[in-house]
Formats: structure tokens, sequence, C-alpha cells
């Protein structure tokens, strides 16, 4: 969980070297990040080579303006995944916007387009928010979801009270519903 | 007094046909707590008309509800999104192109740099389980197939501890502490021991963090790296030479990985593994020579010695495929230079099947070589090469 205290030390470390042009820490910063990048890009655009395209754009942009980040200003990790979040829409807007057909009238494919990119934005703040949430929160909801399990069954697989399986099941969706509160741009920084 | 069991009453049994007992009487707070459990179908059948009875009447719970169970919406099955290992290249030379490094990788570091990430890839999508598949680490020996039964994590627990030698050639901190053992297996075979439980899924951190450090400090070493040498024990290697060993060690080790674990593995990138059969090539003739001393050799004659930097007998190693070349190997001494008037042989083969009978994994004599001239000096060669590989 990212705390709005002292910035973590590899977060401003990593700002630094960076500013100052080190090609190593730009290596470093892909391999730490390149996989929230991409599947967030991709969760907002659904194409492969979209998403290639702004995880290229999102990096390009980190090193050619190590500045803009501030580490007072929150994690590293939420301030890449608002950028990403920020150029993959764009890039939604702008090819949506080319692809809708002229068959319908300019309101419609107004609101068609803004219901995909709110879609979208749901969809790529809840992945980020499955991605940085508390692992042992990750785990239950794992096993409730993708494998299937009971939170009896849970609470056993986890090591855990029954109560506690069914606590952090709960917690869990509390913190992923969270997804569909903020506006955009999303609110990628605080407690999630 | 113990109760006796109804079957023994004469009394009618109970019905079973109804799944769902009436819901028992549960507290608020209980039922809260399942709210979590209910979106995600994850309670019993009782609970869960417990909850929906609930529902009915108690409104924050039912708001409460309607969110968790729109947050189960959002919830969807891991994709396999692997990422394409091509695109850190491509990625990284897009930024390096808009806003040039002013502290740049050493050409000879990005091989190590790039095979790294792509270990660094897979380990990343194996499961836990994996961790502990077997695997054997094969290498010659005396011309003599040699092997050692280990786990994915002891291949990272081998590659942390070799790639260690490096990092003290450097002044990092040595990951095999303590032990004054100097070589490659032996270093291994220390960090393996040293360890209570054989290694699990937690070393990936240390390996990838040691990793990184390296790229970082030779990056900082500047043109000055050149004149470091590692021990490797038995002999030394430049730096440069070193880093591109160690990458050459990282793909054969991470395509060992693969295998155990049933995944699909690319070759380096051509130019990385150009420069990894040029660092074979190049150590042939001094393995030529301790096959001399060892009495291994079998060419026939005298050795036509040769003044160091002289033209002497060579062998035309051709390697074919992407990263290919042509590379003389003097035959007689490694001082001479190898010269192409006085060629006595020429080898073909591919690339990749050189670099895997150079790591020990191909034998000599199956190595799929288009063979022309001197035999014995061609089965020098081809031995020799095996001969480079080590655990």
């Amino acid at each position: 969980m990212a705390t709005k205290s002292a910035p973590p030390r590899w977060d401003r470390k990593m700002q630094q070297r960076l500013a100052r042009g080190e090609a190593a820490a730009l290596g470093e910063l892909y391999d730490r990040f390149a996989s929230l990048v991409h599947g967030l890009a991709h969760r907002v655009l659904g194409d492969e080579e979209a998403a290639d395209g702004i995880t290229r754009e999102v990096f390009a942009h980190v090193w050619e303006h190590p500045d803009a980040y501030d580490p007072r200003q929150g994690p590293l990790r939420s301030w890449m995944a608002a950028l990403t979040h920020r150029l993959a829409v764009q890039r939604l807007r702008a090819t949506e916007t080319a692809a809708l057909t002229q068959g319908t009238d300019a309101e419609t494919r107004a609101e068609e387009l803004e219901r995909k990119v709110r879609h979208a934005s749901v969809a790529a703040r809840a992945d980020y928010i499955v991605h940085s949430m508390p692992a042992p929160l990750r785990a239950a909801l794992d096993l409730a979801y993708v494998q299937r399990r009971d939170y009896r069954q849970a609470a056993a697989d986890l090591g855990v009270t029954e109560d506690e399986a069914r606590r952090r099941l709960r917690l869990g969706l509390q913190l992923l519903s969270t997804a569909h509160d903020a506006g955009t741009p999303p609110g990628y920084g605080g407690a999630v | 007094m113990p109760r006796s069991s109804v079957e023994d009453t004469g009394r009618p049994l109970p019905d079973l046909d109804p799944v769902v007992p009436a819901p028992p009487a549960l507290p608020h707070g209980v039922l809260r707590s399942l709210l979590g459990a209910w979106a995600l179908a994850a309670c019993s059948a009782a609970e869960t008309a417990a909850v929906e009875e609930h529902l009915g009447e108690c409104g924050s719970c039912a708001d409460e509800a309607r969110r968790l169970r729109e947050a189960v919406g959002l919830l969807h099955q891991p994709e396999s999104l692997d990422l394409d290992p091509a695109l850190r290249t491509r990625v990284l030379a897009t930024c390096l192109d808009r806003r040039p490094p002013r502290i740049p990788l050493p050409e000879w570091a990005t091989p190590y740099d790039a095979e790294t990430a792509r270990l660094d890839a897979l380990l990343q999508d194996i499961r836990d389980a994996e961790w502990h598949a077997p695997v054997r680490l094969r290498w010659f020996e005396g011309d003599a197939a040699t092997s050692r039964r280990t786990t994915v994590a002891g291949v990272i627990a081998h590659l942390l501890s070799v790639d260690g030698l490096v990092a003290v050639a450097l002044g990092l901190d040595d990951p095999v502490a303590g032990e004054g053992a100097t070589g490659p297996a032996a270093r291994t075979e220390a960090y393996w021991r040293a360890s209570h439980f054989p290694p699990t899924r937690s070393v990936r951190a240390p390996w990838r963090e040691q990793s990184h450090n390296l790229v970082r400090t030779v990056s900082f070493t500047g043109s000055g790296a050149g004149k470091l040498s590692v021990p490797y024990g038995g002999f030394t290697l430049p730096l440069h030479d070193a880093m591109l060993d160690r990458a050459f060690e990282c793909w054969v080790h991470a395509e060992d990985i693969a295998d155990a674990v049933d995944y699909p593995y690319e070759p380096p990138a051509p130019r990385h593994l150009h420069r990894m059969i040029d660092l074979a090539a190049r150590m042939l003739p001094g393995a030529l020579a301790a096959r001399r001393q060892a009495g291994l050799a079998t060419m026939s004659g005298t050795p036509h010695l040769v003044a160091a930097g002289q033209p002497g007998r060579s062998l035309r190693l051709e390697i074919e495929g992407a990263g290919g070349g042509q590379w003389l190997i003097p035959l007689d001494s490694p001082g001479a230079e190898g010269s192409a008037e006085l060629e006595v042989a020429h080898v073909a083969l591919d690339g990749v099947e050189f670099c895997r009978l150079a790591a020990g994994h191909v034998p000599p004599q199956e190595a799929a070589a288009g063979q022309l001239g001197d035999r014995e000096a061609i089965r020098d060669v081809l031995f020799a090469a095996a001969g480079l590989s080590r655990m």
C-alpha cells in the first residue's frame, strides 16, 4: 500500500537516476513497470499492437521528462498508471472518433464514445486496484473468483480463520468497487 | 444419558430433500461480514439464503451488497498476456533515440542486460510448484558428458552464485558469503549447501537485484573497465568477456528452465548471439592448447609451433544463420594468427547448434556439422568447443 508520507526510497532514487540520464535505470524502470503499463493499456484499448505503442510512449515520456514525476506527490507506480491511462484513453478517443460510422448522428456518436471511454476507464482502474491491493486480499479474491473455492476452503488454503477469509473477501471487493467512483482522470494515487 | 439415533427409534426418518434448510438466525454483524463471500458465491446455501433474506430488511447491507456484486463484475480470469520480450529492446531503443543517455550501457553489457530481462520475464510467468521442477545441468569434462541434478530454483541459485564472480570483481557484495569457493561449480555447491532448505522462488529477487546492479555498475566503470579482469578459479576473463560469458550462461540455463516447465524460449537477438559465438571462437585456441597439455588432443604429428602473432595452421569455422559469420581458428598455438592461406579444415554449423555444443548440451560427435579437410583437426576443435562448457 502506498503511503503519502516519505516517498519510497526506490522511487526517489529511480527519479534521480533517470534525471541523470542513466540508461541502466531506464531498463530497471521497464523491468518493474512494463507489465503494469502494457496490461492497463491493453485493458483500455483491447489491442496488442496499440498496447505496445502506448507502452513505448509511456516510457519515452518518463525518460524524456524525468522531472515530470515528483516523488512527494505519491508513488511512481500510481503515477505511471495514471500516465498510461491518460495516453491510452487519448488513443481510444482518437481511434474511436475516426472509426465511428457516419450513419449515426453526432450526438449518438459522442454518447457511444463516452460510454466506451467510461467502461474502459473503470476496467483499467479495477485492474490497477487488483494489482496494487495487499497480497493477502488479492490471494483471497483469486481463490474465490478464479479457483471457485468457497470461503471455508479459502480459509483452509490460506491458513487463516473463516472470519478472516470473509473479512478479506469483503475488504477486497470494497476496494475494487471504488473503481466505479472516480471520474476521469482516474485517481490512481491515494490508498490503493 | 446417551441419545439414541433416530434410525433406532422406529420414527420416520427426516425428509432429505430440502437442500436449503431454513435460514439460521444470524446476527447482523455476521451477515454483514458474509457480504463479500456472498457476492462471490463463496458461501454455503444456508448462508446465502440467510444473507438474501436479510437484504430485504436491511438497507445499508443491501446497498453494500449491490456495490460488491458490481465489483465482482470487474474481476476477470487472468489472461496470459505475455509481454513480447522483443518489446523491451524496441521500447528502450525508442527512448534512447529521443534522449541519448549521459551514462549509456557499454555495448558489451547489452547481451547480459537483454538475457537477464528475458529470463526474468520467464520466471515471472511460472507457478510456485514449477520452481521445484527438476532440471539437469549438463556440461563436458575431460571429453565426457557430465550432469548434476537440481531444480528451477537451484538453477537461479547457480546463476546468482556465478554472476557473483563478476560482482566481487566489481567490488559489489558477494552472494556466496564466507566461503573460500572460487570457481563456478565450487561456488554453486557452496551456495546450495549454505541454505538449510532447497532454493525456492525467493531466490529470484536477489538474482535479479544482482544482475541489475552489475549492469548499472559496469555502466559507470566506463572505458577503463576493459582492464578489469574476473577470476573464474582456474582462469580469468576480461570484464567485458565475463559479461558476455554470463549472458551466454543466462540464455543456456533459461533454456534449461524453459524445457523443464515446457515453455517456448527463443535464441538471443542475432547481434548478441554473434558476440557470444565470437567469444567462444576466441577461446577455442586456448582450449585446444589445454587439450594438448592434458593429452586429449588427437592431432597427429608435432604441432607446428609458431611465434606469437605469426600465421599458423587454421580451421575455418563457418557459422550459419542469424548472428553467424566466419572465424579462422589457429590450431597449433593460442598465440598464432588464424590464416586463410594455412587453412587445413572447414567446419560449418548453425549458430544456435554451435552454442549448444559450446554449452555442453550437444555431444561433439553429434554436432550437425558440414566438414571438409583434416578430420582430426575438426574432431579436436569440436571437442574443444564442448570442453568450453562447465557447470
